[in-house]
């Protein structure tokens, strides 16, 4: 909200600069967000009067006027502005005035004609966005006077952060409400004017939903000069608060709702119908409002009526029908409390926040509308004339809120804030934001004011004592917490552990969106159903990711258009997977690589160079497993994945249930996407994958190990791993270890056939094996993979 | 003369061994072979260093569901159905009225009806809000932390509050608490620390203020503990939010929130440290 701080000066004695002021109300909950003066700088200018005026004898567009300063002779100045005439006050810059946007005021001859000076207009001394010709100031303006003085225009303007809890501090008066319980000072303002009500004429209204709206305050105010101008010193207050100035009758609702945060509307009387309704509309009824658009409300909405139909959005915006217009002459003031239940959240359906909604949302206080009146009252006539009507309240009593009091234990404000402050002290601020204390054997029994939403329950008030107190005044107390000792799972890899270990590995941890683009999901998982958001900010980011790949696919092509060749990414993070049993989170880690298996560098040979493949990320999986302490529970089984190679594409088994897949990215994806490298793939669920087994000790042989190679020829159809679990199996538990060093096609191996080479190491815990022993465990091995396999053992 | 033979044997071996020595000399300052290593996310860094801070002073570590219900988002955080507050959030809906959560803080919810009172946790994690431009990402990190036991007071939280940043930015940095607004806390306060660029002096980071704004937080609103199943007659407790991404940026000096969302090689290969 913004605040002039001249305006605040009106209504509190102000003891600090504005500067000041920010912060003092910053620490008071009102943060000060901008600090702006209400003009730009500029120096020169005066109050001066155009004397006469003359066409420029060479320049049609041009007037070459005499307006005089007050002292001297008048002076020869040449203005374009069609309004300047004779008679006319207006601002001068003189020769040497330093104007907004580095604009210097020097003597000039204008189609040759002398000009010492320019007619100014709003725009140019940064007093508006844009103006049609000079700035006409009011016939009294003191000529010769600087337009800085005669204006105020050394002001301040604070533009304060009110939070939604306080919607009694979006006024002038609310904010020096504050200001004067700050520095325990009284709260002054204008005095209320008691115009006379000359005329008779008075509105019906009715209400037909006093729990909505309790109280109508309304009155007539008859031929009123809707063209006449609103004052200079309201339209600059206008400004500073950041309104357009419209015409009087809408300029002086807007400095009331302002001043005392009361919003109000304005009816023009000849176009209003029989009487006012304030009622629920009927659901899809619909209204035209002021800026033109039409709506429909819902059954949960307030309108005003009269005869012929709605005429408001109750508190929100007025309809369009009895709007006020410049040829408004009679008008009907409407100064309403509604309840917030029945405003807030309205406004926001067709996107109408207004400076009237955000008040009555919030809470208006509900005492204040006859106050708002006589007040708008006053103002109208004073400058646009007329006379009104008696004020009429239609209210229905028992839907007025009522503030009820509420119990301050001195005990509970200790206990919550860890400071204890003398029980005057407490009085005293309570009772300087006009609360009523009084007190009672545990405290104090607090009443709070009717403008006072925000304080229902002991720890408002605790906030409030806090507050004004500040929070500076609240020591640093270290809380005492006994010695528990807290559970840590053994089988739960530390997170840090497994992120750490994959960037020894040469991955860069990620972060992508946990929503991604819907057309590459769909295409990287035709099977899987992604989780729509109903209100994505892109289409491109509309759904849940249901792996992370689509994620650390898009953040790996774009490092390869940042020319980074060897790319290794990965993600920890929820995929969201939909499935009869509802919505999970898993959480997942996963990884992509890309690009050379080594960066480059001397010394190590060309095929370690060459773009990684399906088993170099695997050997990093493998690295992971090896440290669950259960790398022989997983096993690698080929599947076919849409989004990968068929024929390089693995599932990760744990004890055959699926916990992973690892893969290369289908061709037809690698040109669709345009990777230079193929990438490959890993995804695993971290809880069943990464559990680790506890390592329990067993027994290391003293005796010698044996080793035995064999290069079993077998057909290309036959896994590794079948190969290995016949092996294990025929073996006995004498066999330690199982090495495969070497994979063989061509020359002495028949074509569709493969030579595998094993290692086998033997071992007993309870003596040295004999070549026997290690004779007979061969040729058991041996004529297992002969029946199994129909395996040839090469010599 | 066998003395003067092995001497003479001892002699001619060292030659050798200095032939050999002399020929085996390699030029040590080649690069090593072997794989660049890669490194962790800096939001990571932070919020690994933030969670053995906290775990130090005693708190857990909770997590929660990125996609929330109503109830635990804004319900049982005394955020009813219209509350101006909503307004701010600017939330990420499903069609069946199902969210994504808009900050960490329903981890308390969740954690209280679980555990109950006494607790201390903290809760990092990913929250989202429909909003992206220069200083927003629509997925961000967030942390959350609440104390709930029978004398926990506002004098606590900013002993933890202070300590902590002290701790974590290894410098004796300044502090202050100004009131606000949270639904689900009362009092409750705005945390700022003195600014880490200037020292408190003014410059374009802290507007001129010296001041950065750091963290939200309060004493936990009644409402809210009753929502939670705990007697708030009984129990009092505080509350604070922060942001992880701000508090990475901060420590690491990184100057442009998005920098952590573009996964730019060059960027994260800044932070391979231990």
């Amino acid at each position: 909200m913004k605040v002039p701080y001249s305006w605040l000066t009106d209504w509190v004695e102000v003891p600090w600069a504005a500067r000041e002021l920010g912060s003092r109300l910053t620490m008071a909950g009102f943060e000060l967000e901008a600090l702006e003066a209400a003009a730009p700088p500029f120096s020169g200018v005066t109050v001066a009067e155009i004397v006469s005026v003359q066409r420029h004898p060479q320049a049609d567009k041009l007037q070459v006027c005499r307006v005089s300063t007050g002292q001297g002779e008048a002076l020869q100045i040449v203005c374009g502005a069609s309004n300047a005439r004779a008679g006319l006050k207006a601002a001068l810059a003189v020769v040497g005035a330093k104007l907004p946007a580095d604009l210097e005021i020097k003597a000039a001859k204008l189609r040759g004609v002398d000009s010492f000076g320019m007619l100014a207009s709003a725009k140019e001394l940064g007093l508006a966005e844009s103006s049609t010709g000079i700035l006409e100031l009011p016939a009294d303006a003191p000529v010769g006077r600087p337009l800085r003085e005669y204006l105020g225009l050394d002001d301040s303007v604070l533009d304060l952060n009110v939070t939604p809890n306080r919607g009694d501090a979006m006024s002038i008066i609310g904010i020096a409400r504050e200001v004067a319980a700050l520095t325990n000072r009284k709260l002054s303002g204008p005095p209320t004017e008691r115009v006379a009500h000359a005329l008779p004429d008075t509105f019906p209204v009715h209400l037909d939903a006093p729990a909505a709206c309790p109280k109508f305050v309304g009155s007539v105010i008859r031929g009123v000069n809707s063209r006449a101008t609103t004052p200079m010193w309201m339209r600059e207050r206008l400004r500073r608060a950041g309104m357009r100035s419209i015409n009087p009758v809408v300029d002086v609702t807007n400095y009331v709702m302002l001043e005392l945060g009361q919003p109000m509307h304005a009816y023009d009387m000849a176009k209003l119908r029989g009487e006012i309704r304030v009622r629920l509309a009927r659901e899809g009824e619909p209204i035209t409002l002021l800026d033109g658009r039409t709506i429909e409300a819902r059954s949960d909405v307030l309108l005003i009526t009269d005869r012929e139909g709605p005429v408001g959005l109750a508190g929100i915006m007025g309809g369009s029908r009895t709007g006020v217009s410049a040829e408004t002459t009679d008008v009907f003031l409407e100064v309403a409390y509604f309840a917030p239940e029945a405003i807030v959240g309205r406004s926001r359906r067709w996107g109408l926040v207004t400076d009237a909604s955000q008040r009555f949302e919030r809470g208006v206080d509900p005492t204040g509308q006859e106050r708002a009146l006589e007040r708008a009252t006053a103002l109208l006539r004073g400058i646009a004339g007329g006379e009104s009507g008696p004020v009429t309240r239609t209210h229905s009593e028992k839907h007025e809120p009522r503030r009820n009091p509420v119990t301050l234990r001195r005990t509970q404000l200790e206990r919550l804030l860890g400071l204890s402050l003398e029980a005057e002290r407490v009085t005293r601020t309570l009772e300087a934001l006009q609360m009523r204390v009084a007190p009672i054997a545990q405290g104090w029994q607090v009443t709070p004011p009717a403008h006072r939403f925000d304080i229902a329950i002991e720890a408002d008030l605790i906030e409030e004592v806090a507050r004004l107190a500040g929070y500076e005044a609240i020591p640093e107390v270290d809380a005492v917490a006994p010695q528990r000792f807290r559970k840590l799972p053994e089988a739960r890899p530390p997170e840090h552990v497994v992120l750490e270990a994959l960037a020894m590995r040469g991955y860069q941890e990620c972060v992508t969106l946990a929503f991604v683009d819907p057309a590459l999901q769909q295409r990287l998982f035709p099977d899987r159903t992604g989780i729509a958001l109903s209100n994505p900010i892109a289409s491109d980011l509309s759904v849940m990711r249901v792996s992370l790949w689509p994620g650390l696919l898009r953040a790996a092509l774009e490092n390869q258009r940042r020319q980074q060749d060897s790319i290794r990414l990965f993600k920890h993070g929820a995929r969201f997977v939909l499935d009869d049993t509802g919505t999970r989170e898993i959480d997942t880690l996963s990884g992509v690589a890309c690009g050379p298996r080594l960066p480059e560098q001397w010394g190590v040979p060309r095929e370690m160079r060459a773009p990684a493949d399906f088993y170099d990320v695997k050997g990093d999986i493998e690295s992971l497993l090896v440290a669950t302490g259960a790398r022989d529970s997983f096993t690698f089984e080929a599947v076919s994945l849409p989004c990968l190679h068929p024929g390089r594409a693995a599932r990760l088994l744990r004890q055959g249930h699926e916990v992973g897949w690892i893969g290369e990215l289908h061709p037809a994806l690698v040109r669709e996407l345009d990777f230079t490298y193929v990438p490959v793939l890993f995804e695993m669920d971290i809880e069943p994958a990464l559990t680790v087994e506890r390592p329990a000790y067993r027994e290391i042989s003293r005796f010698p190990q044996v080793r035995r190679d064999l290069a079993v020829v077998v057909d290309e159809s036959v896994t590794l791993s079948a190969l290995a679990e016949r092996v294990v199996l025929s073996a006995s538990n004498l066999l330690r270890d199982l090495r495969i060093f070497d994979v063989y096609r061509g020359p002495g191996v028949e074509a569709g056939r493969k030579s595998v080479a094993l290692g086998l190491i033997f071992q007993d815990i309870s003596r040295t094996l004999t070549d026997d022993d290690v004779e007979r465990l061969i040729a058991s091995v041996v004529a297992e993979l002969r029946v199994s396999f129909n395996a040839r053992i090469r010599e | 003369m066998q003395g003067v033979i092995e001497a003479r044997r001892a002699e001619l071996e060292r030659a050798e061994t200095d032939l050999k020595l002399a020929a085996g000399r390699i030029d040590v300052t080649l690069p090593g072979r072997g794989e660049e290593h890669g490194g962790l996310h800096p939001v990571t860094k932070a919020r690994l260093r933030i969670e053995t801070l906290f775990r130090r002073a005693g708190f857990e570590v909770a997590a929660g569901p990125e996609i929330e219900d109503d109830f635990h988002n804004f319900e049982a955080l005394n955020i009813p159905p219209d509350h101006p507050a909503r307004a701010l959030h600017d939330t990420f809906y499903f069609p069946d009225g199902r969210l994504l959560r808009t900050h960490t803080s329903p981890v308390q919810v969740r954690a209280l009806l679980e555990h109950g009172a006494p607790i201390a946790l903290i809760a990092p994690g990913r929250v989202y809000r429909c909003d992206s431009d220069m200083t927003h990402s629509p997925m961000f990190h967030q942390l959350e932390g609440l104390v709930v036991d029978e004398t926990i007071s506002f004098a606590n939280m900013k002993a933890v509050l202070h300590g902590f940043l002290r701790e974590f930015f290894e410098r004796d940095l300044g502090m202050r608490l100004r009131p606000s607004y949270f639904p689900f806390t009362e009092p409750s306060a705005e945390v700022d620390m003195s600014c880490v660029f200037c020292d408190g002096k003014g410059c374009r980071t802290c507007k001129f203020s010296g001041w950065l704004e750091i963290s939200g937080c309060g004493m936990v609103h009644p409402n809210v503990l009753q929502a939670s199943g705990v007697d708030a007659e009984r129990y009092t407790g505080y509350a604070f939010g922060m942001g992880i991404d701000r508090l990475a940026m901060l420590r690491y000096g990184v100057n442009d929130l998005r920098l952590f969302f573009e996964n730019d090689l060059r960027f994260l290969r800044q932070f391979r440290t231990f």
